[in-house]
Formats: structure tokens, C-alpha cells, sequence
């Protein structure tokens, strides 16, 4: 034994489990996220079980779905707040979290239950459950649908979900075309309004007196009555189909047996999960997970879609790349192929490494400090007067937060296209010069094109980087709800001034600083599960990329 | 192309050479040089921008923070004779209102003047009715907010006065500030001796805590130390405002008393006698007042000046030698209210005449008898400036609410208005990084504090509980990465075959890219809760899963022969991973047993029990949650490095019988230390500068400990959490730049001393 230990095989096997242990962990991680990520848009069973309070002896009826369970010591449960039998006590007791929806009706919509005095289980087929735009999701039975007060249709017609599902269906398509006036027309009139208000003020800042003041007051009350007419029209129109929209209503019966009505305008998905098909549940599946991944948030974020995160991460990463790619790589050229290789170019090239070591936390002071506030903050006074004391480009907004991330992965892109540079053997340098080309033609022609694929990996790295970067966004211009997207069909149409929301700031503040953890808590996953996706295979990318490039060299300079 | 190829003896006439003729060849060989000396200007230009603007992100952090390290300034802007003072009266108090547009000077003889600030004009005046007969032997003034002032009168009463501005717009946009007298206690003077001696000295003080209620104390020419409390009261009905008052002698005074002080809370009062003694009266009810302590701040020289900082909590007093020294009441171990000194100040040439405390913050200015002028701040203990003004003695201050300007008048009446800069007083070395006494605290602290509920309270800014933080995240980090990222490194590259090592290091380097806020999240709202309830689990895998490997290994020696060939050498961890899951899955499983038989069912609640406090988010989960974080960083450095030693070296080794082991601490090791230092050095700086996680998976509270239950905040995170609410320009917008810095310059510093290490090694294999 003691020379077992002498040859050192068992330290072999630590630094083995050392590896072991690493590769369980980041499996494990993303194994976590994906599982509990994906879970979220399964349609899972309705429970429906009854519960005694040992301590009063009550009964309690609960219909929810499990959100999840763990056992415990009693001592633990006691600890918070759930009452233990005395003879109890140091023996273990599952705890559920049933999610029983309902917030509106009874105040909590998590509720833990311990499995002590908990019947059977059951999976009553009529449960639905609905999916509500305001106050979370709402579990029960179905009672009857009506139409303008008046009872159509009750539960236990064979055509009931059908039905319910044509009209919630109707109410989704009046939504729709609600949404599609107040957002676009509406807004559009909004817009010229305030390009009014701009026009005035602009006379008084640039001292307009006289006749062409005249004019133009008298041009902007036309163009304002002209517009308040048009909204009166489209006023009118939304009432229309506001009156539509709240024609019909369900009728719901709650587990303690109390029937709410619930207008359908009301609701955006109506499901039965205990009585659908496997297949049938895979569709809803899709569905959900396309709505997630294609529709806004809702309830200050923690219910409906992260459209607008995703949108938001992907325009401010392209506004970046636009910007770092030419600086990055003219910056490494500079380096390798100009740059006289002393000493100082040495230290410059150490330097420019190290500052991605930097925390980005330093480039988001940076970017508030000097691109907002002494940038932006100058640019508002010469360029948009009229708008001021309200700033433009003087708060933060997609440009700085672009630019920001810019110069934060300035590094990346500068040491990966310096590799890529470093690896074109000088043979096919000096037969382009041979040739007589002049440097910018060997560069250009030669140099440049064969590492492409170098400077591409850098670009994508960096775009990694940049989508996972949070600290620095959060000074910079990321918000918890942007009013609306940084693109859009208004002129310019790109709106680099305006602030965005982004996935890994989304999750931050879905996860932390929302009102309702518990509801939350599945986003976040889903959400993060999205991100990850998106850095994992942008970095696979990069590295299959440099592997080829390796190989493909590897060949030619053989 | 067949026509262009000519053949000898045709008689077509001789074709156009086909290269362009030598001016276009001239032309375009300018033209490409042309080019290449754009190409050549424009990538060196692009090269030097890219260059200059990341020295410019340190130049310019920098500048935002230099402006803490200067001191204040004052130009003197415009000189006249102090309007409206009456022949042989004198200046008794002097104010400026917040727009710098009106001062005002209440003169001894009652005389309350308002004048222009541009060229000393007069407003208005404004006598004060003193009852016949009787003139004023006193003045004493309220807390600065206030605007409320007294004067003592010679026979035992006091008559209160309120100095108000109304401010209105009658022509647009041009301010018209209305300067008026009020008497917010009637106009009739207030009876605080009713023996009818002269009031030798006076303190007046304002409270609204509860009702509001006027404290005015007084010194009698006998003596006497008094005390009276008003109460108004309006009517409901009527609106008809009664006073009430109570009338109180305290304890005698211990020697002649030259200055009086009450505070706004009228609970304390201070007695500043001619020996040079502070004395602190407790007089929260009245009736039992007494002496509690008293305090030798002259040390032998009388007291000249006296007055409180904003808050009246603290007391800064003057001495006939020039000394300066702030003392409050601090409530010590017995819960015993006393007065304690606190700090001094630098010392002025001459007797100290005047002390003039700022508005919304602890400085003050003091003049002195050679008419030096000289602006310190309380928290700091700094002294912004010290400047001659006058010839002779600077006689009285007047500092606006916003400290953007001073009126001085001296001793022979001349007034002076200067401009005053003193922006960020409250910072100092000391101040930033030392141990300082909070007004209120029983002790000097480590504090960080940047906002507090009310103006008064000052603002506590200790960068020490921050930086330790940080320290202490990044110690947990790397205690936690750096044994797996080190041992992983070395069985990865000396152990692993090449081919599993070129699946193996891409999927711990995927790790790297995992976003941290990812990490945080994960931290934050899965592990934290995880481990409160698991907590033995934690201790059981710490112990038993590298006991499990050892014994992995010792197993696998009677492995069954067809096993081995399956997983020959360099396949060790994969036959380890189902005995890690085995063990973490044990851990957890018995975790509530282990709880039950151990720690009476919550081992949670069992340290709480023992005085260890335990927070749900705390430095256990921040070390497991950015050790993850900085693995892969560790891991891919230090594996190059091991992997880059020369392969003759360990041939060598191996060839003269040392087992493998015996060649990786031997040989490996040593060789590449260089390499794995700098891993470490880089991981290190990614743990220092980490945000997400840290703001994520700790409770944020700027402590000062190592205990590994509890959080921590870091600098990182504190930039994170208050920059955006902090205004831009203040001292606290500062302080925030200046942690940005030190992050900056530490991590850069660490960065560069790993990749000149490197670079080094480098070197030295390839000479090997």
C-alpha cells in the first residue's frame, strides 16, 4: 500500500477526478437549465387533492399543477411555518409547491402543502386551464359559456372546448386589431405630434419673429387639428371593437367551489391537459415555446414572451460587430504587418491583450461617464435643442451601449486576427511581393483574404461575449420594459438613441427583481436556456471555424 | 486568342503592344503607390485610434476622479463698507440666501439689515423693538436651516426672530426675492429671567419632532444657567396661535461661561467656560437635568468660538491659540450618553473668532484673528484651504445653502464677496480607506453608506468594507477553482490521450463562455436555497468525494482484466464520474438524516443557534458559483502550459525509472509553475472583477468579515447597483469612478505581470 501511494497512482486518479468533476459541473449546469428550461412549456397534468389541516382538522380542496417537491426534515418544514404534528418531528416530510393559479380570487397563486394529511391524487379530465393576460393563469372547472349574459353553452356539451376555443380565438383576432391601430396608427399620430411640438419649439430657440413665425404657427395648428381629427376617427373605431371584444364570458368553477366569470377577452389559451394526447401535447408544445420565444412580456415580465430581449441583444450585437470589426482588424494590421516590432509595440500589444482581463464592469463606467454623459450630452446641445431638457442621445441608448460593448471586445477581435495574421507563412508574402506587388496589394490581395476565416472567429467571439455581457449593459442602456423597439417602420427606422432590453438583463431582472418569484422562476430558465443556445453555438462555431483554419494551413505550409 | 500570336514573316503591320503604354504605366504606378501609402497612413491611423481610445478610457476615468484630490477655492470678487451699521455697533450674525442675491447682517444694536450682495445697497431694514429702557447683551442663532436668530436683552428676556424671502416672478422669468422679518413666537420678547438679569449669553434652538416647540437657553450676569421651553399651539377654530411656556435653572456652572449652545433636539447643551472646558448638560427632561461629563478641549486656552455642524449633533470649538476640535455625544458600552472629542483640525495662526457651519453638509468655515480664512470638513478631518482675507481679524461668515459663495466682513467693516469651489470635501485618503468616527457611532468605523433617509446625516464612504469584499469573493472563488482547474490541467495534459483531450478541452472551455449572469442566476435562486437546506451535504462531498477517488483508484487495481483494457490508462476519469454522481447523490440523499441526527433537524438553525450567522446568499454559494466561473480560465492557461513542457524533459525522467507521477511533480511542475501562476493570476483577476454573480448570489451588504455564511458587496457590484442612481458630478458619482479605477488598474497590473510570466516561459522552452 504504502508504495501504491509512492508511485502515486492515487494522485493520478484525483487530477482525474478533478477533470471528472469539472465536466460533471458543466454538464450538469446546462443539463439543469435545459431540463427545467424546456419543462416550462410541457402542458403538465392538473392535480386535484384534497387536504387535511391537521390542526384544525379542515379539509381544503386544491387544484393546481406541482411545480415542484422536496423532502425535508420535519424540524426544517416547522422552521417555516407548517405545522408538525408532535410524535412527527425527526422524521422527514415531502413538501409540494402546487402552482393553483387563481392570484385575482385568492391572493396567492404558489402555495406550499406538506404531505402531511394529503389524500390521493386525482386527474379530473375537465379541469382547464387558462392562460390570462392580466393576474397569471387561472385553474378550474368549466361551468358555461355566455354571450352577452345570456348562457349558450354549458360544460358538459360534447362541442363545449371547441366552441371555447373558436371564441377565444375571435377575441385573440380583435386583440389583434386593437393592438395593431393603438400601436400603429395611433402611434404614428402620436409621433407627428410631438415632431409639431419640436417645430415650435425650435422657433423659439432659434428666434423666429414676424411673418415666418406666423406661418409656421398657423401651418402647425392646421397640421393639429388635422391630426386630432384622424384620431377621433380611429377613436371611435377602437370603441367599436373594444364594446366587441367584451361580448363574451366563461363561466368558472373554482376548486372551493366559489364560480367566477371570466370575460373572454380575457384570456389567450385554453387547455385541458388531463385530457390530451401525447401528440396533442407536443403541438401545444410548439406552440408555446413559439410564443415564448415570438411574443412581448407581459405582467412586468414574468408571464408572456421575451421577443423584444431577443430582438433587442441581436440589434444591439449587429450594431456592434458593424462597429468593431474594421477598427479590430485594421488595429491588428496595424500591429503585425506595420508597427515596428520593438519594445513598444511589445508593450502596446500586452497591453490591448490585457485589457480583456479588464472587468466590464470598468467599461460600462466608462461608457456611462464619457459616451453618455460628455458625448451624448454634448451632441444633444448642438443637434436636438428642440427636444432638450428631455436627451436624445444624452441618456443611455443602443449606440453607447453598442459602442460600449465595441470597445470591450476590441481585444478579442484585434488578438484573434493578429493569430490569423501570425499564421500566413511569410512564403506567400514574399511570392506576392516577388511578384511585384506593393505591400497594400500584398495585404489587401493576399494577406487579408487568407485570414479571413481568422478575423471571422474573432468577430464571433466577441459576438459571444458581447450577447452574454450583462454589467456593463446595465449603465449603458438596457431597460426592464422598452416601450418599443429599437427598429421599427418609422423614419430613420434604426433608432440608435432609443433604450432596449436584453436577454442576459432580462433574466437579471426577471429573476431578482420581479414581484413574483415563484411565476418567474420558469422564465428565467427558459430564458437562459435560449441564451445559452445562442452563446454555445455561436463559440462551437468559432472553434470548429479555427479548427479548419488550422488544418487548411496546416496542409499548405507542409 | 490565336490571332494575337504572331509568327515570323507575317507582313501585317506591327500590332499595339498590349501593355499600356509608359505614361499609363507611369500613371498607374503612381497610382498604386499612392494607394499603398493610403493603405499604409490609413491602417497606421486606424491602428493609433484604436490605441488612443483605450488609453483614453484610463485617462479619462482618471480625470473624473482628480477632482477629488483638490482642495477648495476662493477668489474674492467684489469689496464695500458693510451697509447699514450703525457708529460704535457691531456685526453680530450674517447670512446669505440661496440664490446669492440678498445678504443680510443683524447688527448688535437690533438692526437686521438686507442688502444687495453686488454693491452692499440696502433692501430694506428692519429695527427690532427692544422694550424701553433695555438693550441687547446677547444674539444667539438656531440650526442654519432655520433662518431663526435671538437676541439676549438686558433685562432677562429674549425677543425671537425669523429672517423669510419671498420669492415671486413678476416680470416672467426675473426672480424678485422680498426679504422679511417674522416673529414666529409673537413679537412681545419672551421672558427667560424673572429676576430681570441681563442675559450675559444665549441659545436658541427650533424642534418639529412632535409638536413644535422653541428652546431658549441663557446665561445670566449671575450666572445662572437657564432654560426655557415654548410650545405653540394653533386653533383649530380660530387659527389663534397660544404659547406656553416652562421655565427651568439647570445645575450651576463649574467656572465663568463664555459660550452657549443648545441643540435642535433640546436635549443636549453645551457650556464652554473661560478655562477652557466643554461641559455637556443632559436636558431631555428638563427637570432632571444635569451635568454628564465635561471635556478640556482648550487644554489650558479659553474657548473663542463655538458652534455645531448641520445636524447640531456636532460641536466644533475654537481656542485662543487657533485650535480646532469636534466633539459629540456618543453612547458608550454602559449605554451611557457622553461627550467625547473626537477629531482636530489644523491649527490657525491666531485665536479663532468666528465659526460658520455650511448648510446641507459637515464643513465649516472659520475666521481668525489674523484674518486668515480657513475651510475644513468634519468627517474627513480635512482642511480644504487656508487663505489670508484681512489685515486684521475676520470678524464675521456668511456661507449660501448651495456652497457656491462666501460673504466676509472683517474687523474694520469691510465686506467681501467671493466665489467659493468646494465640491468634494468629504473625501480624503483617510477618509476612504481608514477607520472614521460617524457622528452618533460609539467608535470609529468601516463604513460604506453612500445614501442615509435624511440631508444631515453624512454620507459614509469607506471603500475598506468593499474591497475587503472583494477580496473575500475571489478568495472563496479561487479556493474552490484552483485545485480543479490546476489538477484538471495537469491530468488533461500529461495523463489524457490526445484524442480524448481534444474533446474534453473544448467542453470545459465552453464553460468559460457561459454568460455569469447565467452563473447568478443559477446562484442566486437555485444553489443558495439548495444548500440551506443540504448544508451537510456540502461538508460530506468536501470530505469524501477526493477519499472516494483515492479509493476509486485502489479498487481498480482488482478490476477484472476486460474492464481495464476497456478503460486503459488516460480513461481514469471516466471510470470516476459514476462514482462522483454516487457520491453527490448520497450526500444529498442523507443530508436530512445527517440533519435529524446531528443538528436537531435544521443544521441551518444549528448554527444559527452557535452565533454563526447565516445568510441564505453568502459567500459559500459566491466561491462555488465564480470558482465555476474562473475554472475554465485556470484550467485553459495552466493546461498550455503544462502541455508545452518539452517532451525530452519527461522522457528523460521517465527513462531513469521515475513512475509518472514522480516525473509530473518532479519535472512538470517545476517547468511549468511559471505558466500555472499566471493561470492563476488571470482567474484571480476575473474573480476580482466579476459583477453579475456576485450581485446575484450575495445579500450585497457591505460588511466587514470572512465568515463564509455570509455575503459580502464587492466593488464591482456596487458600481452595478448605484451609478446609475447617483448624480452625475457629486462626490458619491466620484468615489464610484475612483472604485472603477482601482479595479482597473488592479486587474491590468495582474494581467500584465501573467503575461510577462508567460512570455517568459515561453522563452525559456524553447531554449530548453
Amino acid at each position: 500500500m504504502k508504495n501504491w501511494f509512492r508511485s502515486g497512482t492515487p494522485w493520478i486518479w484525483l487530477t482525474g477526478g478533478a477533470v471528472a468533476l469539472s465536466l460533471v459541473m458543466v454538464i450538469g449546469v446546462v443539463g439543469l437549465i435545459a431540463v427545467r428550461g424546456l419543462s416550462h412549456f410541457w402542458p403538465a397534468p392538473v392535480i386535484a387533492v384534497e387536504i387535511e389541516n391537521l390542526q384544525t382538522g379542515e379539509m381544503r380542496r386544491v387544484l393546481g399543477q406541482i411545480s415542484r417537491s422536496e423532502t425535508v426534515p420535519a424540524q426544517v418544514a416547522a422552521d417555516a411555518g407548517n405545522y408538525i404534528p408532535e410524535d412527527r418531528f425527526d422524521t422527514l416530510v415531502t413538501r409540494y409547491l402546487f402552482k393553483v393559479g387563481n392570484r385575482d380570487q385568492m391572493g396567492a397563486d404558489f402555495v406550499w402543502h406538506t404531505d402531511l394529511g394529503m389524500g390521493e391524487f386525482a386527474y379530473p379530465d375537465q379541469a382547464l386551464v387558462l392562460e390570462r393576460r392580466e393576474w397569471g393563469d387561472f385553474f378550474g372547472y368549466p361551468e358555461a359559456l355566455l354571450v352577452d349574459g345570456e348562457e349558450v353553452l354549458t360544460a358538459d356539451d360534447p362541442d363545449f372546448l371547441s366552441e371555447l376555443q373558436d371564441l377565444v380565438e375571435r377575441s385573440l383576432t380583435l386583440h389583434d386589431d386593437i393592438r395593431r391601430i393603438e400601436r400603429g396608427e395611433v402611434g404614428e399620430i402620436n409621433r407627428q405630434l410631438e415632431q409639431l411640438r419640436r417645430d415650435l419649439r425650435r422657433l423659439d430657440i432659434n428666434n423666429v419673429t414676424g411673418n415666418a413665425r406666423a406661418e409656421e404657427e398657423a401651418r402647425v395648428a392646421a397640421e393639429r387639428a388635422r391630426l386630432d381629427a384622424e384620431y377621433d376617427v380611429l377613436r371611435a373605431e377602437l370603441d367599436v371593437l373594444y364594446a366587441s371584444t367584451r361580448r363574451d364570458t366563461l363561466r368558472m368553477r373554482m376548486s372551493d367551489d366559489r364560480t367566477v366569470s371570466i370575460p373572454l377577452a380575457q384570456i389567450m389559451r385554453v387547455t385541458q391537459p388531463n385530457n390530451m394526447s401525447v401528440p396533442a401535447k407536443m403541438a401545444e408544445y410548439a406552440d408555446r415555446f413559439w410564443t415564448f420565444v415570438s411574443s412581448e412580456p407581459r405582467e412586468a415580465n414574468t408571464e408572456g414572451g421575451i421577443f423584444p430581449a431577443l430582438f433587442g441583444t441581436v440589434t444591439m450585437v449587429m450594431v456592434m460587430s458593424v462597429m468593431v470589426t474594421p477598427f479590430g482588424v485594421l488595429a491588428a494590421i496595424y500591429l503585425r504587418e506595420y508597427a515596428k516590432q520593438g519594445p513598444i509595440t511589445r508593450a502596446i500589444r500586452i497591453s490591448v491583450y490585457n485589457l480583456a482581463g479588464v472587468p466590464s464592469i470598468v467599461f460600462g463606467v466608462f461608457g456611462l461617464g464619457f459616451f453618455v454623459y460628455f458625448l451624448g450630452g454634448n451632441i444633444d446641445q448642438l443637434f436636438f435643442p428642440e427636444a432638450l431638457p428631455r436627451p436624445t442621445f444624452g441618456s443611455p441608448g443602443l449606440f453607447w451601449a453598442s459602442l460600449t460593448l465595441a470597445l470591450l471586445t476590441l481585444p478579442v477581435v484585434i488578438v484573434s486576427t493578429e493569430e490569423g495574421l501570425a499564421r500566413i507563412p511569410s512564403t506567400i508574402r514574399q511570392g506576392s511581393l516577388a511578384l511585384g506587388a506593393t505591400k497594400s496589394e500584398t495585404l489587401w490581395k493576399v494577406v487579408v483574404p487568407l485570414s479571413t476565416p481568422a478575423m471571422m472567429t474573432g468577430l464571433i467571439l466577441a459576438i459571444a461575449r458581447a450577447a452574454g455581457e450583462v454589467a456593463p449593459l446595465m449603465l449603458v442602456g438596457v431597460v426592464k420594459l422598452a416601450p418599443s423597439l429599437p427598429i421599427d417602420g418609422n423614419f430613420p427606422y434604426i433608432h440608435l438613441e432609443r433604450q432596449f432590453m436584453h436577454l442576459g438583463f432580462h433574466i437579471y431582472d426577471v429573476g431578482f427583481q420581479s414581484p413574483n418569484v415563484e411565476a418567474a422562476r420558469p422564465l428565467v430558465y427558459a430564458t437562459a436556456l435560449v441564451l445559452i443556445l445562442l452563446i454555445i453555438v455561436l463559440n462551437l462555431t468559432a472553434i470548429s471555424i479555427r479548427n479548419h483554419l488550422r488544418e487548411k494551413y496546416r496542409s499548405e505550409t507542409d | 486568342m490565336t490571332d494575337l500570336v504572331r509568327t515570323e514573316g507575317d507582313n501585317l503591320p506591327p500590332a499595339r503592344s498590349l501593355l499600356p503604354d509608359a505614361e499609363t504605366r507611369m500613371r498607374r504606378r503612381k497610382w498604386r503607390m499612392v494607394r499603398d501609402g493610403i493603405s499604409r497612413w490609413g491602417i497606421t491611423a486606424a491602428g493609433f485610434g484604436v490605441i488612443f481610445s483605450l488609453t483614453l478610457i484610463f485617462a479619462y476615468l482618471f480625470y473624473e476622479v482628480a477632482p477629488i484630490l483638490r482642495g477648495a477655492q476662493v477668489s474674492p470678487q467684489i469689496e464695500y463698507d458693510m451697509p447699514g451699521l450703525a457708529e460704535g455697533a457691531t456685526v453680530s450674525h450674517l447670512v446669505m440666501e440661496r440664490y446669492r442675491t440678498l445678504g443680510a447682517m443683524y447688527a448688535d444694536d437690533g438692526m437686521v439689515t438686507f442688502f444687495e450682495m453686488t454693491d452692499g445697497t440696502v433692501r430694506t431694514a428692519f429695527p427690532t423693538e427692544f422694550p424701553v429702557g433695555t438693550q441687547s447683551t446677547s444674539f444667539a442663532a438656531a440650526e442654519p436651516t432655520l433662518n431663526i436668530t435671538a437676541y439676549g436683552l438686558s433685562n432677562g428676556q429674549a425677543m425671537v426672530l425669523q429672517h423669510d424671502y419671498e420669492i415671486s416672478f413678476p416680470e416672467g422669468n426675473v426672480r424678485h426675492i422680498e426679504p422679511q422679518i417674522l416673529y414666529p413666537f409673537g413679537e412681545d420678547p419672551i421672558t427667560l429671567d424673572e429676576q430681570g438679569q441681563p442675559l450675559e449669553l444665549l441659545a436658541v434652538q427650533k424642534t418639529d419632532r412632535g409638536a413644535s416647540r422653541l428652546g431658549l437657553a441663557g446665561v445670566t450676569a449671575d450666572e445662572r444657567l437657564l432654560l426655557a421651553i415654548l410650545s405653540t399651539q394653533e386653533n383649530m377654530m380660530t387659527g389663534e396661535v397660544t404659547v406656553s411656556s416652562n421655565r427651568f435653572t439647570l445645575p450651576e456652572i463649574p467656572g465663568t461661561p463664555v459660550k452657549l449652545l443648545l441643540d435642535k433636539g433640546l436635549r443636549n447643551l453645551f457650556v464652554a467656560t473661560d478655562d477652557g472646558m466643554l461641559h455637556y448638560y443632559d436636558v431631555s427632561s428638563p427637570a432632571q437635568a444635569r451635568l454628564v461629563n465635561s471635556l478640556d478641549v482648550g487644554e489650558g486656552e479659553a474657548i473663542t468660538a463655538m458652534d455645531f455642524l448641520v445636524g447640531s449633533i456636532s460641536v466644533i470649538t475654537g481656542t485662543a491659540d487657533g485650535r480646532l476640535m469636534q466633539s459629540f455625544v456618543v453612547r458608550d458600552a454602559a449605554n451611557e450618553r457622553t461627550l467625547r472629542s473626537v477629531r482636530t483640525f489644523d491649527q490657525h495662526p491666531g485665536a479663532i473668532r468666528v465659526i460658520t457651519p455650511e448648510y446641507t453638509r459637515k464643513g465649516f468655515i472659520v475666521g481668525d484673528e489674523t484674518g486668515t480664512l480657513g475651510i475644513h470638513y468634519g468627517t474627513s478631518s480635512r482642511t480644504l484651504l487656508k487663505k489670508s482675507m484681512y489685515e486684521n481679524a475676520v470678524e464675521n461668515i456668511a456661507i449660501d445653502p448651495r456652497v457656491r459663495a462666501l460673504l466676509t466682513v472683517g474687523e474694520t467693516g469691510r465686506v467681501q464677496v467671493s466665489t467659493l469651489w468646494n465640491q468634494h470635501p468629504q473625501l480624503s485618503f483617510k477618509a476612504l480607506w481608514n477607520r472614521v468616527w460617524y457622528e452618533g457611532q460609539a467608535e470609529p468605523e468601516f463604513t460604506w453608506q453612500s445614501s442615509a433617509a435624511r440631508d444631515e446625516v453624512e454620507s459614509k464612504f469607506s471603500l475598506a468594507p468593499l474591497t475587503l469584499g472583494t477580496i473575500k469573493a475571489a478568495f472563496y472563488a479561487m479556493l474552490f477553482a484552483m485545485p480543479l482547474g490546476l489538477l484538471g490541467a495537469i491530468y488533461t495534459a500529461y495523463f489524457m490521450t490526445p484524442k480524448l483531450r481534444g474533446a474534453v478541452k473544448p467542453v470545459i472551455e465552453v464553460m468559460e463562455a457561459l454568460p455569469t449572469v447565467i452563473l447568478g442566476f443559477l446562484a442566486g435562486l437555485w444553489l443558495a436555497p439548495f444548500l440551506e437546506s443540504h448544508l451537510p451535504a456540502v461538508f460530506a462531498i468536501l470530505i469524501f468525494m477526493p477519499l472516494s477517488m483515492i479509493g476509486m483508484a485502489a479498487l481498480w487495481k482488482f478490476a477484472p482484466g476486460p474492464l481495464k483494457r476497456i478503460f486503459p490508462a488516460g480513461w481514469e476519469f471516466v471510470v470516476v464520474i459514476p462514482i462522483i454522481l454516487l457520491i453527490g447523490w448520497l450526500s444529498v440523499y442523507t443530508s436530512p438524516f445527517v440533519e435529524i441526527a446531528f443538528f436537531d433537524g435544521s443544521m441551518r438553525q444549528w448554527l444559527t443557534d452557535n452565533d454563526i450567522t447565516y445568510d441564505q446568499r453568502n459567500a459559500l454559494v459566491v466561491g462555488i458559483a465564480m470558482g465555476f466561473a474562473v475554472i475554465p480560465t485556470i484550467y485553459s492557461i495552466a493546461e498550455d502550459a503544462v502541455f508545452n513542457v518539452p517532451k525530452h524533459l519527461t522522457q528523460g525522467s521517465l527513462a531513469l525509472g521515475a513512475t509518472s507521477w514522480q516525473t509530473v511533480v518532479g519535472v512538470v511542475i517545476p517547468t511549468a509553475s511559471p505558466g500555472m501562476f499566471s493561470a492563476i493570476m488571470i482567474g484571480m483577476g476575473r474573480a476580482v472583477g466579476e459583477t453579475m454573480i456576485v450581485l446575484m448570489a450575495t445579500g450585497n451588504s457591505p460588511i466587514m468579515n470572512f465568515n463564509i455564511f455570509e455575503g459580502m458587496r464587492t466593488l464591482s457590484a456596487n458600481i452595478a447597483v448605484e451609478l446609475p442612481e447617483t448624480a452625475v458630478g457629486s462626490s458619491h458619482f466620484r468615489i464610484l469612478f475612483l472604485a472603477a479605477l482601482v479595479l482597473f488598474v488592479l486587474t491590468f497590473v495582474l494581467n500584465t505581470a501573467a503575461e510577462i510570466v508567460r512570455q517568459r516561459l515561453r522563452r525559456k522552452y524553447s531554449s530548453l
